[in-house]
């Protein structure tokens, strides 16, 4: 290509670009304008991870309504590939429409508020308060759409309970488990002393359920890093250690042995988010034993919980918002609540007859939308999770790890800890 | 000078540089630039998102190498290697030899020998974790019921290299054999006739005939899987869940913990000048094994079938 050809040519790219970009603005500045033709054909992408509960069928159910836009869902199998995909695009090009966020990496994505799209107005209050200010920026931008929370309940194997001596009808079983931490530990002892075998299914479950109970587990919102001074969290620790090893059948969670356990009876109690129930089912489709028991040791805990976001340089924004909302509407959460065990952050849909009145067959007919809308007032504390919580908490449970495959002691696991924090 | 006189003229002096330069072109672009990028980026506080970073001079590096980490990773990604390479060529050659002899059925033989190589990484790993799983893993099920302790897998960093050496030996193991065996047939056919007539015995004649005839091609080998060996990732990766090389970092390779700083952290300053580190280690290590190699082929002496087929060629020109 001569110079004079690459000048015309980059001229024309320049001036297509500008007239893109002019275009856009119209688009994003007014309904009205002519480039945003209502029924225009869109195709609109959506990025989930493990499952939200976005069949097929609720997915038409949107098409029909709106005939001219075709929704593609993407799922990537764990949050953390999607984790990666989103900070590798964001900004640049390549992201869905919508891009789900999971909790535990979400205060990342709030450094970047300002290239995601913000909630329309309509939207906002329909949340709770917490799971709304958490996705609200220094500039009082809202941009995310909350989708489930993860109120934690204990879920129980009563044939194992039975065989153990223990009580099995859930009630009995939520007052068996009501108290702290210690005495949920002195029931995990009672049954090794009856059965030889551990109560619980991973120490680190146990531990998930301790951090999610302290408010500020590792670092404050000032930048202040307490993982290493904080009695809480040594307090955790040292429990998880001291007490929750002993009676638990592994380490780490979500292990291809761990997978299996559910069906084969090595353990018989399980700290339970209610998306835990779609984990448990789909691991243990053959048993018939798994129960849900409406207790949490030390009163309420939250794990997990998701938000859609809108990347603001997407190509259809405002159709991408208005499928998001669509998404976290009440009527939508009910739907996602009983497709896979999703509980809303909506609060409208948490006492709709709809959630309140489901029951779940494999759990023997457990009132989950109940017992979790109960397990979900019991939540005191909203942990602070910082950009590094990841970090840290992977740290603190591979001492955990180390302790429970015996290639250190509790001391010596926590001094590798604090020196891999100093080291951050 | 007219000008097609002159056209011509820079037809033979640009043309030969026009017809190579396509590779060099696209080695410049998805080859150099990358790595001086890199060496951009580490010496920053980078933030991927925003495509902007902070000059911070060599403090990365000096954070890296500061790492107990950093040491650990360097210790088994070579534990690795080691128990990955050494097993795999001798079994390399050992099936290479075997194929090369007179059997029935010799294609089939030689692509199933490469199958494994077709399959994915990831696809090999998810199998051999059901192998090597430490409660209901194959192996451990087997011995178990043999009344034999059960291996810990994840826990014992010797092990867990051995489970994953394993993985790399099944997928690379066919691929080598096939590069020996055609180094193996380029060997010409008298020299074993003629050590049979001497009364040569099959194993006297792989070493004395098969081996010496290979040497440059083993050296290819090696040095293919050094580098292969170096960058190790798939497999550690996939051997458990989380994909940080164990509780006490007893799988952790130096590609591994670059990932989980880069896309663990997002903390590029410091993931590339752990590329970069890596980047000097495999050229070092490289360097290593040129002068072995020069070594190795000047010291020849005469003694060996190459320098002999290579007087022959001579002689018939």
């Amino acid at each position: 290509m001569n110079s004079r050809a690459f000048r015309r040519s980059a001229v024309a790219v320049a001036a297509f670009s500008a007239t893109a970009i002019v275009l856009a603005g119209c688009a994003g500045g007014s309904g009205n304008s002519p480039s945003a033709d209502p029924d225009e054909p869109i195709t609109l992408t959506l990025a989930t991870f493990n499952d939200f509960g976005y069949d097929d069928e609720l997915l038409q159910e949107y098409m029909d309504e709106n005939p001219n836009i075709k929704i593609v869902h993407n799922k990537a199998a764990v949050s953390q590939d999607a984790r990666t995909n989103f900070f590798a695009k964001l900004g640049k090009e390549g992201l869905a429409d919508i891009e789900a966020v999971e909790v535990d990496w979400f205060t990342e994505a709030m450094q970047y508020s300002d290239l995601l799209a913000e909630v329309p107005d309509s939207a906002k209050g329909r949340w709770l308060d917490w799971k709304e200010a958490a996705a609200t920026d220094e500039d009082g931008r809202l941009v995310g759409f909350g989708t489930d929370i993860g109120p934690q309940a204990i879920c129980y194997r009563a044939d194992l309970f039975e065989a153990a001596g223990l009580p099995t009808d859930p009630e009995e079983v939520a007052a068996l488990f009501d108290g702290d931490w210690d005495n949920y530990f002195d029931v995990a002892d009672q049954y090794k002393e009856a059965t030889g075998k551990p109560m619980i299914d991973s120490a680190h479950s146990v531990f998930q359920g301790m951090i999610n109970q302290i408010e500020f587990p590792y670092d404050e919102p000032d930048g202040t890093v307490v993982a290493t001074t904080s009695q809480e969290t040594e307090d955790a620790y040292n429990a998880v250690v001291e007490r929750a090893i002993p009676n638990s059948a592994y380490g780490p969670q979500w292990s291809d042995d761990w997978n299996a356990s559910m069906a084969n009876g090595e353990f018989a109690s399980m700290l339970c988010p209610a998306w835990m129930l779609g984990i448990i089912e789909g691991n243990a489709p053959e048993v018939t034993g798994w129960s849900v028991a409406n207790a949490f040791p030390n009163g309420g805990g939250n794990w997990g919980g998701s938000y859609l976001t809108v990347p603001a340089n997407g190509k259809n924004v405002e159709a991408a918002l208005a499928l998001a909302d669509w998404l976290t509407s009440a009527g939508t959460q009910e739907k996602t609540f009983v497709n896979a065990g999703q509980y809303p952050s909506v609060i409208e849909a948490q006492s709709s007859p709809a959630i309140v009145d489901s029951t779940n067959a494999y759990f023997n007919d457990a009132p989950t939308g109940t017992i979790f809308g109960e397990r979900s007032e019991a939540v005191t504390v909203n942990t602070y999770k910082s950009v590094d919580f990841f970090k840290y908490n992977q740290a603190l449970q591979d001492a955990i790890t180390r302790v429970f495959d015996g290639l250190e002691d509790q001391q010596t696991a926590w001094d590798t800890y604090v020196a891999q924090v100093e080291a951050f | 000078m007219s000008f097609s006189d002159k056209l011509s003229r820079w037809d033979l002096k640009v043309s030969p540089y026009l017809y190579i330069s396509p590779f060099f072109i696209l080695f410049v672009i998805v080859g150099l630039f990358p790595i001086a990028y890199t060496a951009v980026i580490s010496f920053q506080e980078w933030d991927l998102v925003r495509n902007t970073g902070e000059f911070v001079g060599f403090q990365q590096y000096i954070w890296i190498l500061g790492q107990e980490q950093f040491w650990v990773a360097l210790r088994n990604t070579f534990s690795i290697f080691i128990l990955s390479s050494v097993p795999q060529i001798i079994l390399a050659l050992f099936i290479a030899a075997m194929l090369d002899r007179n059997i029935r059925a010799k294609t089939f033989w030689r692509m199933s020998v490469l199958l494994p190589f077709v399959m994915a990484p990831v696809a090999v790993a998810l199998i051999f974790s059901n192998l090597f799983g430490d409660n209901h893993g194959l192996v451990n099920t087997v011995l178990t019921n043999w009344g034999l302790p059960a291996i810990p897998w994840h826990k014992n960093p010797f092990w867990s290299h051995i489970a994953i050496a394993t993985m790399v030996n099944f997928r690379w193991t066919g691929y080598n054999a096939l590069i020996l065996l055609a180094a193996m047939q380029a060997v010409p056919r008298e020299y074993y006739e003629a050590a049979t007539v001497d009364g040569a015995g099959p194993f006297r004649q792989f070493w004395s005939i098969t081996l010496p005839s290979l040497r440059p091609t083993l050296i290819f080998v090696i040095i293919t899987s050094t580098i292969g060996g170096l960058q190790i990732f798939d497999e550690p990766r996939m051997y458990d869940q989380e994909g940080n090389g164990g509780a006490d970092q007893q799988w952790l390779t130096i590609t591994l913990y670059l990932y989980r700083i880069g896309w663990g952290e997002f903390n590029f300053g410091r993931a590339a000048a752990l590329a970069w580190i890596l980047f000097l280690i495999i050229m070092v290590i490289g360097l290593i094994n040129l002068a072995i190699t020069r070594r190795l082929v000047r010291d020849e002496g005469g003694r060996g079938v190459v320098r002999t087929s290579r007087r022959k060629k001579g002689a018939v020109q």
